[in-house]
Parts: C-alpha cells; structure tokens; sequence
C-alpha cells in the first residue's frame, strides 16, 4: 500500500521487538466473533490513476456548468475567486496541520485566525468573532443556544423571511432541545412587520438582506426588545456597503461565509460567522485565538478562552464543537486582504448595480414585477405570470439556473421566482435571461 | 505564608473570617498555588440564597475551570469585584485583598465546625 | 509586516471588472440610513505582499508533510495529494446547493457510493453524510436518541453514561442535547468497569457514549458484554469513532452493538485537517434508528438520484446542505485507493507502529497501562524527575522538529502523554523518534533547564497564556501605537 513506508523487513523486525509472532496477534483483544462477522466491502487496491478515472467518470453525470448561466442564491454565491485564494490554502503547512494545541508549531495558523477575527469585527462591526463555525444555519443555531444560556428564557423569535435551510436547521436543534420558537411575519415590502414582536423571548433572529433579499431596517429595533438578544445573520459580500449589525445594536451576528472566496462545492466545506458583543464572550461557542507574548516578548498568539470550550469543561462547556472550519476561514482571509475595503465596497456595488438593472428589465416585461418594494442587495423575488415552476425548467431548457420557487412557495410567496446575481454575470448574460422570459411570455 | 489563627477553614481549602453575623469566604494559599495563574473570577449575585455546599464561585486558570462550595448557607451581602478586572489579586493575596464574597449567615455559630488554622495545617501535611 | 494590518496605504491595481450596464448609483439604490458610513479597516494588499505574508505564515506552521505528528486521538496520517484535485474538478467544486437534482446526478452518485462503503465499514444500516465534524456527528447522534425515546414515550431516560476516559466532546454533545452524565469509572486493567456499570444501569439510563478503542489506546475486551448489557436495559450505545484506525477493515463497530456510530473522514480517512477544520463526521446507524436520520436523504430508484425529504419521522437538519462535499469526496477517493486490502493493511500498520514505539518507550518513559495497545498508548511524564512535566517534554520535542503527542489527556493519566504514530511512518522515522524520547529523558536528569526553556528552536519560545487569558486581545488593536 504506497501511503505505509514500513518494509516487510520492518515489520517482521517490529514485531519481534514487541514479542508477538504475526500481525493478528495485535488484534487478539478484539473479541473473535466480532472479527469473524467481518465483511469486505468488496473493493481492489486501485492505482492513482485507476481512482482518477473512476471519480471522473462521475463528473460528466453533473451538468458541465461553464455552459450554464447561474442566478442561483440562498446564501451560496457564484463570486469569483481569485487565483490566491486557492494558492495560499492549498499550502500543505496550513492544510495539514492539526488544531493549534501547540502554538510554538501553529504561529501560522494562529496569526491568520486572528486576522480573520479582526476583519469579521470589521465587517460586522462586533467585538469579538471565533474563528469559525461549520456553516451559516449552525453557526445560527449556536447563537440562539448562547442567547437562551444568557437571557435563560425557552422561547426564541425568528423572522419568517430567514432563509428556509438555516430554519430547518435551527427547528431541529430547538426541538431536540425544547426551545421553542415563535415566528415574526413579513410584510408587503419583504421586512419583518414591527409591529408583531414577541415577548418573553431569548432573542430575535433577523437576517438581512433576507432571504428575499431585502435590506432590513434595524434602527431602533434593540431597544425595543427589552432583555431579549439581537441576533442577525449576513451576507459578508453585503457588508461592503450596507450599515454594519452592530450599529443597529446587534448582540450577536452570523453568516456564511462562502461568499469570501469558497467554491459552492455542493454545499460543503462552507464556513460559519461568528462574532458578538464583547460582554458576552465567555458565553461564545467556538475557539478564540489571542494575542500575547512569548518568553522573550516577542508578539506571539495562541488559543485563549479556552475554559468555556468542550476540551476542558466538558459537560458545561458552551458548546461542543471542536473541529471547525478554520482553512476555510483563512480563505476568507486572504480574498478580503486581496480586495481591501476599497475592493470590497467596489464588489458589493457591482453585485448591486447588476441585481437593479435586471430587476429593472425584468420588471418592464408584461406580467412581471417585483414582488416586494424594499430595498435589495443582490437577491430579489419577482412575481412572474403563470406557474413558476415551469417557467424555472423553460430557463433550465436554455441552460439558465434559476432558484426553485417551491421555497418562496413555503414562505407564502406564490407565483414567484427569486434571483441571484454576482459580478460574474454580464450584461450580455442579464439580458439573455429578460429575453428568456420575455419568449415564454 | 501562614494561616491567619483568626481564620476557620474547610477541606475544601477555603477560609471563612467571622465578621459580626456576616463571614468574608476566600480560598486559602495552598488552593491558589494548587490552581495556578487564576484568570477569571465568578462570582455570585448580590442577594443570591445559598445552601452549604451550592457552588459559591468559579475560578478559571488557563486550562482548568474549579467550583468553590459555599462552607455555611447565607445570603450574599458583598462581592468582590475589584476580582474582574485583577483576577491574579487571588494568587498575590488569597487570605486578604483577594478575599472572594461575604455572606450574611443565619447562625454564626456554625463557623465553630470549621477546621482552626492548626487542625488546617496539619490536615494539609497529611493528604 | 507582520499581520495584515500592519500594511499601511492604499494599493492601486484594477481587481474587479467593469460595470457593464447603465449606472445608477448607490445613493438611487440604497437609502442613507442602510449605508455603511465608516469603511471597515481592511487593507488592501498586492498579490506579491499577500503571497509572501501568508507564504512566511505558512512557515512558522507545521503539518503532516513536514514530519511526525503523533497526535494522540487524531489520527494525524498522509493526506494523497490526488484527492486535492478531485475535489477540485470544475463538476464538483462549482456544483451550486440548490442546483436541480437532475443536474448533480454525478455529486449524488458519489455521495451514494460513499454512504454505501461508510456503511459497510461501520457494519451498519444507513448513514447521514450531514455532520461536519466528530463532535457534530456526535450531536446528531444525541438528537437521534432523544427522537428515539421520545417516540417510545420513555422520555425519562435522561442518563448518558460516559467512561471517565472520554473525550471531551461526549459529555459535552451530551448535555447539549439534554441528557445528564454518570460517569463510569474505569478499572485497573483502563477499561470500562463492568460491575459499576451493572449498578448505574436502570430504566433512566438513555445509553452509553463509548471510544473503541478507549482514549489510552485499549480495546475494550469486553465490549459485547457492555453493548448487551446497555441493550438489556433499554439503552443505545454510541461509538465514538475517533479511533477507527485501530481497527479499520478488520472489524465493524455494528457487529460490536453501536447503535449509532460517527467517522472522522479528517482522521481515518485521510481528509486533511486544514490547521482545526473543515472536518466531515458521518453518522453510521443501526436499523432502530434509520427512520429518525436527518434529511434531504439521499435516495436512488430508476430515475436516478434524490434529495429525498419524505420522511416524517425524521430528526430535521443537521447542516445546511448535505455535509462537508468536499471532505466526504476526499474520503471516497481514499477508499477507492485502498481497496478492502488496504483498508486493513492500515489497521495492521497503525497499530504495529503504536505497539513498536510503546514497547521501546516503556524502557525510559513510565507506562501506566502495560500491555498490547491498539493505534495508540499514553505514557506518563511524571517520572522523570526535577520537577520535569509533560509540559516540558512537548516543549522539548519542539526542538527536534517533532509536533508534540497529545497532552494532559485522557484525564486519568497523570501527566499523560498520548502517541499516536499512525501506519505511514515507517520504522526509521519511529526509531528517530524514539532515540529523541531517549535523549530528552536523560536531559531532564542531566540539564533539565534545556526542557524548562524549550523551545528554543522554534518560531517563538513559550508563550504567556496567562497573559492571553488575564488581558484578552481578540482583535488586532488598530489604536495601539507602535514601539
């Protein structure tokens, strides 16, 4: 097997030195009917180049998607990722280290952590950040756990514009844990209606833009939610323009992360935001990476905080995670450093620019119009004539990927289809999709 | 550093000081060193209730996390909040400036259980 | 420069292409109350200043193609570069989440494929591919068991029980999801102690929580005696599979009584660890629990793939999406590569390695548990003496160019020291190791400030924890003015 370098010769010397005659011999201890029961898979060794051909054969069953023209969103977007990116994580001392229990040996890491955390802050406009979570709906669902551990109440609000995925993953942990959650309707220009808040709650969970895309209004919201938390999810991309969380009163803010330089990758390995006030620190899930000095005074930087994490309180830790996704945040890193504040402002306009004038073109067409007034980031809902769904396999013909409508379906938004658009499309491809529709009018 | 006679003490290595019907709880000098670099400090709400035994305190060094068990039940009249911002007062100065909560007590009687500072000392020479 | 941060001044260069339709402006765009007023203080770097900061980050790092890494628990092995390109290929990497099943046959096929190897060598009925990590695999696990009992109206058994070996994210899954923890005590012989596990058994008892082998590198002999006798009260039992090396394509934790069992695809099956993640931590199950699995689940009839959602009794979500694609396709890749032969060649040699350097170790290092060991053994640092810790020992390593074992864990050995050499060093390497242990034992007889100042050999010496601990700075401090 060419990843053992021990030799025949080596094992045959091993196994003297320990005393035993056979490699089986090792195994004794595990009970012999267990052994017995053992069943193959039913696979040969292969060579490199047998198991690359075996995984390519695979790849052609997936559409090839360089011919297709992608309005697809959710929180996964199709931003380019530059060159770098890539590059820099690709560094097998960054992607084959382990966790940073040894700081003296993780310097790297531990710096690009602490940067990641910085910029995050930055962008959120919080106190502290971890330095990652899986994904966005986890990342989610953690928050809603810290803020029941901080304002001890079972009971969360959660506006019904969230994307569905993060909702069905924060159901799933409140009902295995019996947090109850309560939802805060939309109103006609796609924001969470004021005037419905709960009361008696840990928190309100607000996601902006949401999950129609619209750009909530916080301003004055924390204060009228008494002792409850103000959790809001993100779009990072977004952030280059839109008002920081944290100016808005934001006790905790997530997102995902896959905007900042990660390949959709069917969904996974994805990257979990996470920052919050700094009063709340030792109730945050996550590892935390500090900066201190070493013997010599030198400016150095470790794991810190680290008697909240499962590794030493263990039952009352503030949460389980250990493995979490830290090359992924350091590709966050790196995109963010490659653009600059400058950069990022530029991308999030031209993300902006591009979603209105399609929504624009879209809208003229007989029969469309958008479906809520808010204002919109890069994402936006559009009431189209006729079924929706066969409008969306119409576009799926001309190999233009559209979100499925079923989703808005749930929410309430009927007749509707949602779109996504990124700096990738151009003019050329926008307007492919207005005369698209215009034909299947 | 010696054990203040004036002081009772617990197993738990934890002094208690008699103020009128009021005790003044910290740990003692060999649970600090036990402990190591203290870090953070936790400590109870004013006015909390507490039974013997219910956790008094948590202090956090850097990778261990230790409860200190209420020696006497009482209500808490006083923190010591200087603690959140100089957790290392503790390990400076356990059986004085980094005394930990007062406690207003129901029978100041029940101090006399407590271990004096001889019986402490040879209790700690004998584990 | 040494973060980021300290690049000052604005970098010019054209990074983003032009906007190609008609402008209309941000202010038409979006009101002034919902605008960013201050810039976020993020640098702007040039490629050349960004490759050569995080290419001298990267060295000040140490991975597994660096050298040894015998990181005790985390199976730190040789990650096969050609499982980096695949995940790259354009089909897989640019494969959006919410893309039209029909058009990710090739993603779903792989992730079927995958489930179906997983489940044989778990000897299991199904499996989730959602959780991203062990500890969320964990979670899930919890959650299962609660749906379970729930279902059966024996919602009063609240009682996990862990082996005071246990890592800790069992008792900390546990409690997350709303279950109490008895610890169980382990014997003399570092095994779960069976007639205090007989005593603790009772209609409260939810199940066990189990690492097999345990977390000091011992089989548990009498693992199916502890499965059935947690059967025969009514609980499940939960394998941690951390330690699947130890008996990888050799035995399966299903014929072992594990209800529910979790795979590290980062450890066993080579998915490299990426510095603290991202991970993978598929859940294999037993037939009681598969209707309670999280959805979409993936499912396969004459039309090919499905994200199937259509089952009412199911948990709910765990992730997202469907898991970390991107992982799970590197631990497929791995399998193919093996082969069944291979699989078990790794078992072999992980644990021939382990058994080599514990014997010769054992000679200068005190060994609290001595006998055969599975994919790894915990030593202690206690005896060395001079006031010598374990501390001091991994510090030391550092010096030699070692990563440290794991330390100060599993919490029933004083001092411990736990290695796990995984099957790709080869016994030059391991010797190399072993005359390091040597030396470094007799320095501390002989110079034991040479361990109380290690590492002197490394990017930067012992750090102040206390300091990081007592004053945190989480952030870079932008208002701090330079020395």
């Amino acid at each position: 097997m060419r990843y053992i370098a021990n030799t025949e010769a080596d094992r045959r010397a091993m196994l003297d030195a320990v005393g035993v005659s056979s490699l089986e011999e090792l195994f004794n201890d595990i009970p012999r009917q267990v052994r017995d029961r053992y069943q193959p898979i039913g696979l040969p060794e292969r060579s490199e180049l047998e198991t690359v051909c075996k995984v390519h054969k695979l790849a052609p069953l997936n559409a090839a998607w360089e011919q297709y023209t992608s309005f697809l969103g959710g929180g996964v977007y199709d931003h380019y990722i530059p060159r770098v990116v890539p590059y820099v994580t690709s560094r097998s001392e960054f992607s084959t280290a382990y966790t940073p229990y040894q700081p003296e040996m993780s310097q790297g890491t531990l710096t690009a952590m602490f940067e990641f955390q910085t910029l995050l802050c930055e962008l959120t406009g919080m106190d502290v950040a971890n330095s990652s979570m899986y994904d966005g709906a986890t990342a989610l669902a953690e928050a809603v756990f810290m803020a029941e551990r901080i304002a001890k109440t079972d009971k969360v609000a959660v506006c019904r514009s969230l994307y569905p995925h993060y909702r069905q993953v924060l159901d799933t942990y409140c009902q295995a844990t019996g947090i109850e959650v309560v939802e805060v309707p939309y109103d006609h220009i796609g924001r969470y209606n004021a005037d419905s808040l709960p009361t008696k709650i840990s928190a309100l969970v607000v996601q902006s833009p949401n999950t129609f895309g619209i750009i909530e209004e916080m301003n004055g919201l924390k204060e009228r939610l008494g002792a409850a938390l103000l959790i809001v999810a993100v779009n990072p991309i977004s952030l280059g323009l839109i008002a920081p969380p944290g100016k808005a009163g934001a006790d905790i803010v997530v997102g995902e992360g896959q905007p900042l330089g990660l390949s959709p990758s069917f969904g996974g390995p994805f990257l979990g935001l996470f920052a919050c006030r700094k009063q709340y620190l030792r109730s945050m899930p996550g590892r935390i990476i500090g900066r201190t000095v070493d013997a010599q005074g030198e400016i150095a930087y470790t794991m810190t905080s680290q008697t909240r994490e499962q590794h030493i309180r263990r039952g009352r830790a503030t949460s389980n995670i250990c493995t979490n996704s830290t090359l992924c945040a350091l590709a966050a890193a790196v995109y963010l450093a490659g653009l600059g504040a400058h950069g990022l402002q530029e991308l999030a306009l031209l993300n902006l620019e591009k979603a209105h004038y399609l929504a624009e073109r879209i809208g003229s067409l007989p029969g469309y119009s958008l479906a809520f007034s808010g204002p919109f980031f890069n994402e936006f809902v559009i009431s189209v004539p006729g079924d929706p769904q066969s409008v969306c396999r119409r576009l799926a013909r001309d190999k233009i990927l559209v979100n499925n409508p079923s989703s808005l379906s749930e929410l309430g938004v009927k007749q509707a289809l949602s779109f996504a658009v990124t700096e990738q499309r151009t003019k050329e491809e926008l307007d492919s999709l207005v005369n698209a529709l215009r034909d299947i009018t | 550093m010696t054990y203040p006679t004036q002081f009772r003490y617990t197993k738990e290595h934890e002094w208690v000081s008699l103020e009128g019907n009021k005790v003044r709880i910290g740990i003692t000098n060999h649970a600090q060193g036990e402990l190591g670099d203290i870090v953070f400090v936790e400590l109870p709400a004013l006015e909390a209730q507490l039974e013997e035994g219910d956790t008094l305190a948590t202090l956090e060094s850097v990778k261990a996390v230790s409860d200190v068990y209420a020696p006497i039940s009482g209500k808490v009249v006083e923190v010591n909040e200087g603690l959140e911002d100089s957790p290392e007062t503790v390990n400076e100065d356990p059986h004085s400036k980094g005394w930990l909560v007062v406690i207003e007590v129901a029978s100041p009687a029940q101090v006399d259980s407590l271990l004096d500072a001889a019986a402490y000392e040879k209790y700690l020479s004998s584990e | 420069m040494k973060t980021i941060f300290d690049a000052k001044g604005k970098r010019e260069g054209k990074v983003l292409p032009a906007l190609d339709v008609p402008q209309q402006g941000l202010e038409k765009l979006i009101p002034h109350s919902l605008r960013r007023s201050r810039k976020p203080r993020i640098p702007a770097l040039s490629e050349p200043e960004l490759v050569r900061h995080y290419t001298r980050l990267s060295k000040l790092n140490y991975g597994v193609d660096d050298g040894l890494y015998p990181l005790g628990s985390c199976t730190m092995k040789y990650n096969p570069k050609v499982n980096e390109d695949l995940a790259q290929l354009p089909a897989f990497a640019d494969a959006h989440p919410l893309a039209d099943e029909r058009l990710v046959q090739g993603s779903l096929a792989l992730l079927h494929e995958a489930s179906r190897y997983l489940c044989n060598i778990a000897g299991l009925s199904d499996i989730t591919l959602q959780p991203a990590a062990g500890a969320h695999g964990e979670l899930t696990g919890m959650f299962l068991f609660n749906r379970y009992f729930r279902e059966r109206g024996e919602s009063k058994r609240k009682r996990m029980l862990l082996p005071d070996s246990a890592h800790g994210t069992n008792p900390a899954s546990a409690t997350t999801s709303g279950f109490s923890i008895t610890q169980i005590p382990s014997g003399e012989d570092g095994m779960v102690d069976l007639v205090a596990l007989r005593e603790t058994l009772d209609e409260t008892v939810a199940g066990i929580m189990l690492t097999v082998p345990n977390t000091l590198g011992i089989f548990e002999e009498r693992i199916l005696e502890i499965t059935q006798m947690v059967h025969t009260a009514g609980g499940l039992c939960y394998f941690d599979g951390a330690n699947l090396n130890a008996f990888l394509g050799q035995a399966r934790p299903g014929d072992m009584g594990a209800d529910a069992f979790h795979f590290n695809l980062h450890k066993t099956l080579s998915a490299p660890h990426g510095g603290g993640g991202p991970g993978s931590g598929p859940v294999a199950v037993s037939q009681c629990l598969v209707d309670f699995l999280p959805v979409p689940r993936i499912t396969k009839d004459e039309n090919g793939y499905h994200l199937d959602r259509n089952f009412p009794r199911s948990i709910g979500c765990m992730h997202s999406f469907y898991g970390n694609f991107g992982v799970i396709l590197k631990a497929y890749a791995y399998i193919l590569l093996l082969g069944d032969d291979g699989l078990h060649a790794v078992s072999d040699n992980a644990v021939l390695n382990a058994n080599y350097l514990q014997e010769r170790l054992k000679k200068t290092y005190h060994l609290p548990y001595d006998r055969l060991c599975k994919h790894e053994f915990v030593l202690s640092g206690e005896k060395l003496g001079q006031g010598i810790t374990t501390f001091d020992i991994a510090k030391r390593l550092i010096d030699y160019g070692f990563y440290p074992p794991t330390v100060y864990f599993p919490l029933i050995v004083r001092e411990a020291l736990m290695i796990e050499p995984t099957e790709c060093e080869g016994k030059e390497t391991l010797d190399r190791f072993i005359g390091v242990m040597e030396k470094i034992a007799l320095e501390a007889k002989e110079n034991p400030e040479l361990l109380r100042a290690a590492p002197q050999h490394a990017p930067v010496q012992r750090l102040d924890q206390t300091r990081a601990a007592r004053h945190p700075i989480l952030t870079y401090p932008f208002d701090e003015l330079p020395e």
